[in-house]
């Protein structure tokens, strides 16, 4: 196991159709009318670009890299059959069966035979969406989901009435960038008084390393809806430096919930040299627009060379709840600047933050949080608790919790920790006949207990198996 | 069922143990004792396979050459070798640790492993054996427990494993009065004419509770001298210098 440290590396043999390097208003036109988009969509495409070129890059967050030279990413990729004129395919028969074979070694088969059977799935290659399986079992639920572009041109007045109602255009950097320049997602939309029969997921795969990904993610949950939506993503393994820069937008409505989930196992670099990985900076945000609503953020982040992601919770309806609960481990040369806003403004709100940070080797690991109880969050609440385990001496972890209280009445409370994992620690199992690898298992799965079981099931012991190979690979 | 014969254990350029030999016996208690630093908790880890130390001569264990094998094989062929101060794992569970260490071992011997809903039950049986108090079920893996507790975790891990030889190192230290006689009992009960120990102790009081067949002082890295049963007393009353002294 130890000699395959990133199984995902492989990558597809496909022609693609891009539309150059470069980023211009033209690139921007180019993207739109790839994709025939409606002429509302063009105009927040190149309203957000004209705030882009006044914007600058951010510096604030705990991570050092060289300049990103913007004009020499390619803004679109699709597989050469996608490309002519139609923003997606109409039918799984329609992809190629290199596509098809690249999700199924991934682990995500799309076809009906081999579909996971539990979980609905939208599979993004990069810039395209690929194919969405169980289409029928959902619609019969009333649940749309689908890719963007297909949401785009089949239920337009849903998109114009949300898109950036969460995260505005110019927002900040890369958020803008993405709202120039996005290319698919997914779009979720949940009936009221609806429970989604099945988990949602989609799978993002970055391919043609020269491309940048910019996918664009949008859930509403009406009135006493539900769902549960999980994002997973891999890239190949190369020498250059990826951008990944997508925007997800969550809104609930009154007493809807939406639980999010990320698996994210980009390639994060040689683990050596630090040469290549994702530039993964995501912007994430829900907006709990209804009265006694939920949205809950849980991520394991174990890939890209650098993470700049922050999912965060307006808490604006009366009595809603915002959750994160975060396990981000680094090791090689990676460097992680990520955690949460809480933003309350609605009466009786309350949000939990748990993070464990895992930092091994030569990485870096930042928690930066913000708990803000406005002025009329009335007996509104937090809990945080910040976790560190730092692996061998040669990493770092740093928490930044910034909290902002503007009532008297607000309770916040913050706890964090720092532990280390040392070689005696695996020598005690390995003394009583445990062998290294279960013990790691244990110790991770002991340390991040909190964030995995919230995980969907399925999805828990898939992370844990991650985390356990990725640190395997850094105590030797 | 061991025979170590002139073994040399190093760390970096520093000589630890420098001709060390003994024969353990089945069914044997042995007793070391020997002043701080003369290499007792060395000699434990060097067995167990801690990958500090590099280790010379013959250490043979159930026929087997000890210095070919990785840890977890020594302890899974039936070495227990406890730790003078047990490392804290926050965040697993005690009883977690002692089922994976006890299918660990029913694995590698070709036994049933025990099913998740079965330990509980099992779990308390070997509470009871080593004389344990009950919540031990639900500890964290040493951490959070005092300096007594986690030796006296060490027994219930003694307990639950049922190794061929355990190496006890200074299991009695830090223990109160009535700790010490439960501990001394849970030792006793684990013995069985197949099974062997090495106590490392400072303490008569422990030897007057677990009745050792040979006493031997350590010194200058090897064994400086052996004795019966009666030696306990004699060190108790003049300590080591006249071994070491010569
Ligand atoms: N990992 C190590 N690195 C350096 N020196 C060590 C190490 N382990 C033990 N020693 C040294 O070996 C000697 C014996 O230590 P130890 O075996 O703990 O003695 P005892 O258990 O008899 O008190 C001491 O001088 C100690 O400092
Ligand atoms: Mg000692």
């Amino acid at each position: 196991m130890s000699d395959e440290p990133y199984k995902y590396g492989f990558s597809t043999a496909v022609e693609a159709v891009t539309l150059g390097r470069g980023l211009t208003e033209d690139t921007v036109r180019a993207i739109s009318a790839a994709r025939n988009e409606p002429a509302f969509l063009l105009k927040f495409r190149l309203k957000a670009f004209a705030l882009f070129q006044k914007m600058k890059e951010p510096e604030w967050a705990h991570v050092t890299y060289p300049p990103i030279d913007y004009q020499n990413i390619q803004y679109f990729s699709a597989h050469k059959s996608a490309a002519n004129s139609k923003p997606t395919y109409n039918s799984i028969d329609e992809v190629p069966p290199e596509i098809l074979e690249t999700f199924a070694k991934l682990g995500i088969p799309l076809d009906e035979q081999r579909r996971l059977s539990g979980v609905a799935v939208d599979a993004v290659f990069d810039s395209v969406s690929i194919a969405t399986t169980h289409q029928q079992k959902l619609y019969d639920a009333g649940v749309i989901f689908c890719s963007f572009s297909e949401a785009v041109h089949q239920f337009p007045a849903l998109i114009e009435r949300w898109l950036g109602s969460v995260v505005p255009v110019a927002d900040n950097y890369f958020a803008a960038l993405n709202s120039a320049v996005f290319s698919d997602g997914s779009f979720v939309y949940i009936p009221p008084f609806t429970r989604c029969p099945l988990e949602l997921s989609t799978y993002f795969r970055i391919n043609n390393t020269d491309a940048g990904q910019f996918e664009r993610t949008l859930i509403i949950a009406d009135e006493g809806a539900y769902v549960s939506y999980l994002e997973g993503c891999t890239a190949p393994q190369s020498s250059k430096h990826q951008l990944h820069a997508a925007v997800v937008e969550l809104v609930t409505l009154d007493r809807a919930e939406i639980k999010y989930s990320t698996v994210q196992n980009w390639y994060a670099g040689d683990k050596e040299t630090g040469e290549g990985g994702v530039y993964n900076f995501v912007t994430k945000r829900g907006a709990c627009r209804g009265v006694n609503s939920k949205i809950s953020w849980t991520q394991v982040e174990t890939g890209s060379a650098i993470t700049w992601k922050y999912p965060s919770c307006i808490l604006q309806g009366d009595g809603s709840i915002g959750e994160f609960y975060s396990v981000a481990l680094t090791n090689g040369h990676m460097q992680a600047d990520t955690g949460t806003k809480m933003i309350h403004l609605g009466k009786n709100t309350r949000s939990t933050i748990i993070s464990k940070g895992i930092a091994a080797d030569v990485s870096t690991n930042v928690y930066r949080g913000l708990v803000q109880i406005q002025r009329n969050a009335a007996g509104a609440r937090n809990y945080t608790s910040c976790d560190s385990m730092l692996v061998g001496k040669r990493c770092e972890a740093h928490t930044y919790p910034y909290v902002d209280v503007q009532r008297a009445d607000a309770v916040v409370e913050h706890e964090a920790s720092t532990s280390k994992l040392s070689e005696d620690q695996l020598f005690y199992f390995r003394s009583r006949g445990i062998s290294q690898e279960d013990a790691l298992q244990a110790i991770v799965s002991g340390f991040c207990k909190d964030v995995l079981d919230v995980l969907p099931l399925e999805f828990a012991a898939e992370a844990r198996k991650l985390l356990t190979l990725k640190l395997e690979n850094s105590v030797g | 069922m061991l025979v170590l014969d002139n073994l040399k254990v190093a760390v970096g350029d520093t000589n630890i143990l420098n001709g060390f030999s003994l024969t353990v016996g089945a069914g044997e208690v042995h007793a070391l004792m020997g002043p701080n630093g003369s290499g007792k908790t060395t000699l434990g880890r060097a067995l167990a396979g801690h990958p500090a130390y590099t280790v010379s001569g013959r250490a043979e264990f159930m026929g087997r050459d000890l210095l070919t094998l990785d840890p977890e094989t020594r302890a899974n062929l039936g070495l227990f070798v406890s730790w003078q101060y047990p490392v804290e794992v926050p965040g697993v569970a005690n009883a977690e640790f002692l089922r994976l260490a006890y299918n660990a071992k029913a694995k590698s011997s070709g036994k049933p492993e025990i099913a998740i809903k079965d330990f509980p039950p099992f779990l308390v049986q070997k509470i009871a054996e080593s004389q344990v108090p009950p919540d031990y079920a639900d500890r964290m893996l040493n951490a959070g427990m005092s300096g007594g507790q986690k030796k006296r975790n060490e027994i219930l891990q003694l307990h639950v494993l049922e190794p061929t030889l355990a190496v006890l190192d200074e299991t009695d230290s830090g223990l109160d009065i009535d700790a010490l006689k439960s501990v001394a009992a849970a030792i006793n009960a684990y013995r069985r004419a197949d099974r062997s120990v090495i106590l490392i102790t400072h303490f008569q009081r422990l030897l007057d509770l677990v009745k050792p067949d040979r006493i031997h002082v350590l010194g200058q890295g090897r064994i400086l001298h052996s004795g019966g049963p009666e030696l306990a007393a004699k060190l108790e009353r003049d300590g080591y210098d006249w071994i070491i002294r010569g």
